[in-house]
């Protein structure tokens, strides 16, 4: 009986969505206060059911109920309860409830937040999400039901995909939601400026932590995902430019993009009309990534099986969604413009030049990852790009960015002055030279490392020296607020990351051996070895567990054990063993035994020794820590009725302040 | 023509776009060139398709008992099957986790004489999943011939 409640609660949901899209859209237009009032409360009505809906679910989970198709095809007795959990989300039907509960958490924070904002305005950005919540659940009541019953009911149920057993898993596509899901919210605030025709700076200003918010979550979501990746594919592979990694990563880009440019309108007025195009375009390309995922049109590593009617449905609203938005835009875009003038050499313009590279890249990102979709469609055969076409061009747009970061913050809104900059060039560029030369000779003259160090010393310096500036010119409690500490954290992690990229992919050392127990392999400095393999088992599977000893100078550094296991129905999934440091990983991985028969015998085994890799993850957890803590500047928060704030005082308020610094 | 601030700004930025988008479409078409990877079937190599190309991509299903490992490196043949051909397959290296008989599976690689010499061979996660463009290619290259033998790869299809 439960399940079908569950069902009927989102069809509730559905309806209270409908409420809250079109009355509100209708008494804003007509002026009508009642209906503007509706938006909230059935926000809220709306909220209550999703999460009824996600809640009976994961109680069918917890509670074994395979009478649910979706339950029984998800996971099974011996499936501990963490991962019984965490298979709520584990396939499409659960992950779109996901969504969709997540699309509820942040309409309701929407809804408590704003209520400063002036009437009209909300309750047009509460309508705007109220639409995409009516797009999703009939997506998930007519196509992709998580209710359905199955019976007779099964004895047991199936099994969770193994690689989704993992803790890192189960944290990737609730953080990875949450920063789709977030973008809705700037989407929504553009959607809704440009219904009304006007766009205030005060509200572009309100905005903005939203937009930090969800990048922050979007990117821990990314950093998760790369992180399993690495430690349970088995390939000690970071990144593999794969349609689904792709998909995830053009909102990422163009979510960074959209940060910046928020701040100049919001600070400057200017750049308004690129700023809500950037936000149609982040929360599109969130939609994309979502039917990339689900839609199985494109060949990837990652991909479901998947059923082709929902394919065809989440087109079809992505369709109209972007249509829609972009009709909008051309129609009221030229109402919304104005900002103040700016010089070449300006605040602005940099920020200006590095929007432009990441939109690009983002361009670049998805032209090679919807490529084999055009070849299909122009005839030209099954194509598909490979790696080193984003591998070559990506680090080439990210070079203007890399090599101008340090100078922005330095530059003053609407005119820079040279010397500053030319100090700056000169003491950055002099370290950064300096540690390369220095590196030279460290790192076997390996191009990409000594690149690798010079940008680490080009960054970390250059932001560093502001951080000084900073410290030496401004009055102290005034000298690092959450929007100032926020940004030189994120540009911090910046450094770190490309540090750990281009360090770790030029110094590894990969190597594909076969050992016989007993047998050692020597690379760099570490003894790698073989002890050999024998049985073990876990809660729901048993696995062939292999004993690596990890020698330096005769000193054991570890003892690792990788594993081969194997789960009920009968699927193999490799867990590696990583000992991880700071400046390098040991990461072992099992391959096939020699001879079937004989796992006691000789194996394949995978060998890496990875300098630097974390520091991939620390930079990008650094850069998320950084929108994290710009999202809490008090600067954001609305003090008085937004409606009593124009444009141009909100400009001349603290802002004024913050160009002069 | 007075050139006013924000006539001026405007100019600067479209000129901006305009050069970056210039350089991106010359870039972008360079590295296209350079890195597309046609998938062919083994039927589709056989009847000569695969000529002029250096690198290619092979798809199809792991023919059964065809697996065989050599003793002393981590050197493996195998033969991939479509349902109107088959090709054989070597590779160095470890394997993925779903490789065995009947996946379907993608071999990234370039022609020896008559054998296909892999650097790549990806099996999928979910062992329910076939991706489109093998489904597509496949089910192309059935067209084209008579289907003179139920091959391996069609029972393993069977069952989805």
């Amino acid at each position: 009986m439960t399940p079908e409640l569950g069902q009927l609660a989102l069809i509730l949901a559905m309806l209270l969505a409908l409420a809250q899209s079109i009355l509100p859209l209708v008494g804003a237009w007509r002026g009508n206060r009642a209906l503007m009032a509706v938006a909230r409360p059935a926000a809220a009505g709306q909220a209550v059911f999703v999460a009824m809906a996600f809640a009976i679910l994961a109680w069918a989970f917890l509670r074994f109920d395979f009478s649910v198709q979706y339950v029984a095809d998800n996971s099974n007795l011996a499936l501990p309860w963490y991962y019984r959990f965490a298979a709520v989300w584990g396939a499409h039907e659960g992950s779109l409830l996901l969504w969709i509960l997540i699309l509820n958490v942040w309409t309701v924070a929407l809804a408590a937040f704003s209520q400063k904002l002036p009437e009209v305005f909300a309750s047009r950005v509460i309508a705007v999400m109220g639409l995409i919540a009516v797009g999703f659940l009939a997506f998930i009541i007519f196509t992709s039901n998580p209710f359905g019953r199955l019976l007779p009911m099964p004895g047991d149920g199936a099994d969770l995909n193994p690689v989704l057993q993992d803790p890192g898993m189960t944290m990737h596509p609730p953080m990875l939601y949450m920063g789709y899901v977030g973008f809705s919210v700037a989407f929504a605030f553009s959607v809704a400026a440009l219904l009304g025709g006007e766009l205030e700076q005060a509200w572009v200003r309100w905005a903005r932590p939203w937009t930090n918010l969800a990048w922050a979550f979007l990117t821990c979501g990314i950093v998760a995902g790369s992180w399993w990746a690495y430690a349970e594919l088995g390939w000690g592979g970071w990144w593999f430019w794969d349609p689904v990694e792709n998909a995830s990563f053009m909102p990422w880009l163009v979510g960074v993009a959209l940060i910046h440019a928020q701040a100049v309108t919001e600070k400057r007025g200017s750049l308004r009309a690129w700023t809500i195009l950037l936000s149609i375009f982040a929360f599109s390309l969130s939609l994309l990534g979502t039917f990339l995922v689900r839609s199985g049109v494109l060949t990837s590593v990652h991909a479901f099986a998947s059923d082709p009617r929902r394919g065809v449905f989440i087109l079809a609203f992505l369709t109209i969604v972007v249509g829609g938005s972009l009709l909008l835009y051309a129609l009221r875009a030229p109402k919304v413009l104005g900002g103040k003038p700016f010089q070449v050499v300006s605040r602005e313009t940099a920020l200006l030049i590095s929007n432009l590279m990441f939109a690009v890249a983002a361009a670049m990102v998805l032209l090679g990852t919807l490529f084999p979709l055009i070849g299909d469609a122009l005839n030209l055969g099954r194509i598909s790009v490979g790696p080193p076409y984003f591998g070559f061009l990506f680090p080439l747009l990210m070079l203007p960015v890399v090599l101008l970061l340090p100078f922005g913050p330095f530059l003053r809104w609407g005119k820079g002055d040279m010397p500053v900059l030319k100090q700056l060039l000169l003491r950055a560029g002099i370290a950064a030279a300096a540690c390369a030369i220095v590196a030279a000779f460290l790192v076997d003259s390996q191009p990409k490392a000594i690149a690798g160090m010079a940008a680490l010393v080009w960054l970390v310096v250059g932001v560093l020296l502001y951080a000084l500036k900073r410290w030496r010119e401004m009055p102290r409690g005034r000298r690092y607020p959450a929007e100032m500490a926020g940004m030189l954290l994120a540009h911090l992690g910046v450094g770190i990351f490309v540090a750990g990229v281009l360090l770790s992919e030029s110094l590894s050392v990969t190597r594909d051996v076969r050992m016989a127990p007993g047998e050692a392999q020597r690379i760099g400095s570490y003894d790698f070895r073989f002890d050999g393999v024998h049985h073990t088992t876990g809660p729901n599977w048993t696995a062939d567990q292999g004993t690596v000893t990890v020698t330096r100078s005769d000193k054991t550094i570890a003892v690792m054990h990788p594993q081969k296991r194997t789960y009920p129905r009968g699927q193999v999934q490799t867990e590696s063993a990583v000992d991880a440091g700071v400046t390098r990983d040991l990461y072992v991985a099992l391959g096939e035994p020699m001879d079937a028969n004989d796992i006691e015998g000789a194996w394949a085994l995978r060998l890496y020794y990875k300098p630097f890799v974390r520091w991939i993850w620390a930079g990008g957890l650094l850069m998320m820590l950084g929108g994290l803590v710009c999202a809490t500047d008090k600067r954001f928060r609305l003090k008085r009725s937004a409606g009593a704030e124009t444009g141009t005082h909100a400009a001349d308020g603290p802002l004024a302040q913050e160009a002069r610094a | 023509m007075p050139m006013n601030p924000t006539r001026k700004r405007r100019l600067t930025i479209v000129l901006a776009i305009l050069a970056a988008a210039a350089v991106a479409a010359v870039l972008v078409v360079l590295a296209l060139q350079n890195n597309m990877n046609y998938l062919l079937t083994p039927s589709q190599v056989q009847s000569g398709e695969a000529a002029g190309y250096k690198t290619f991509r092979l798809g199809g299903m792991v023919k059964a008992g065809s697996i065989q490992r050599s003793g002393d490196s981590l050197k493996v043949t195998f033969t991939v099957v479509d349902a109107g051909g088959a090709m054989p397959v070597e590779y160095t290296g470890i394997l993925p986790d779903l490789f065995r008989d009947n996946q379907s599976v993608i071999a990234t690689g370039h022609m020896d004489g008559a054998r296909f010499v892999a650097t790549e061979v990806l099996a999928k996660h979910d062992e329910t999943y076939m991706p489109k463009e093998l489904k597509d290619a496949m089910a192309k290259a059935h067209e084209g011939k008579q289907i003179k033998e139920a091959g391996n790869g069609e029972s393993g299809m069977e069952n989805r």
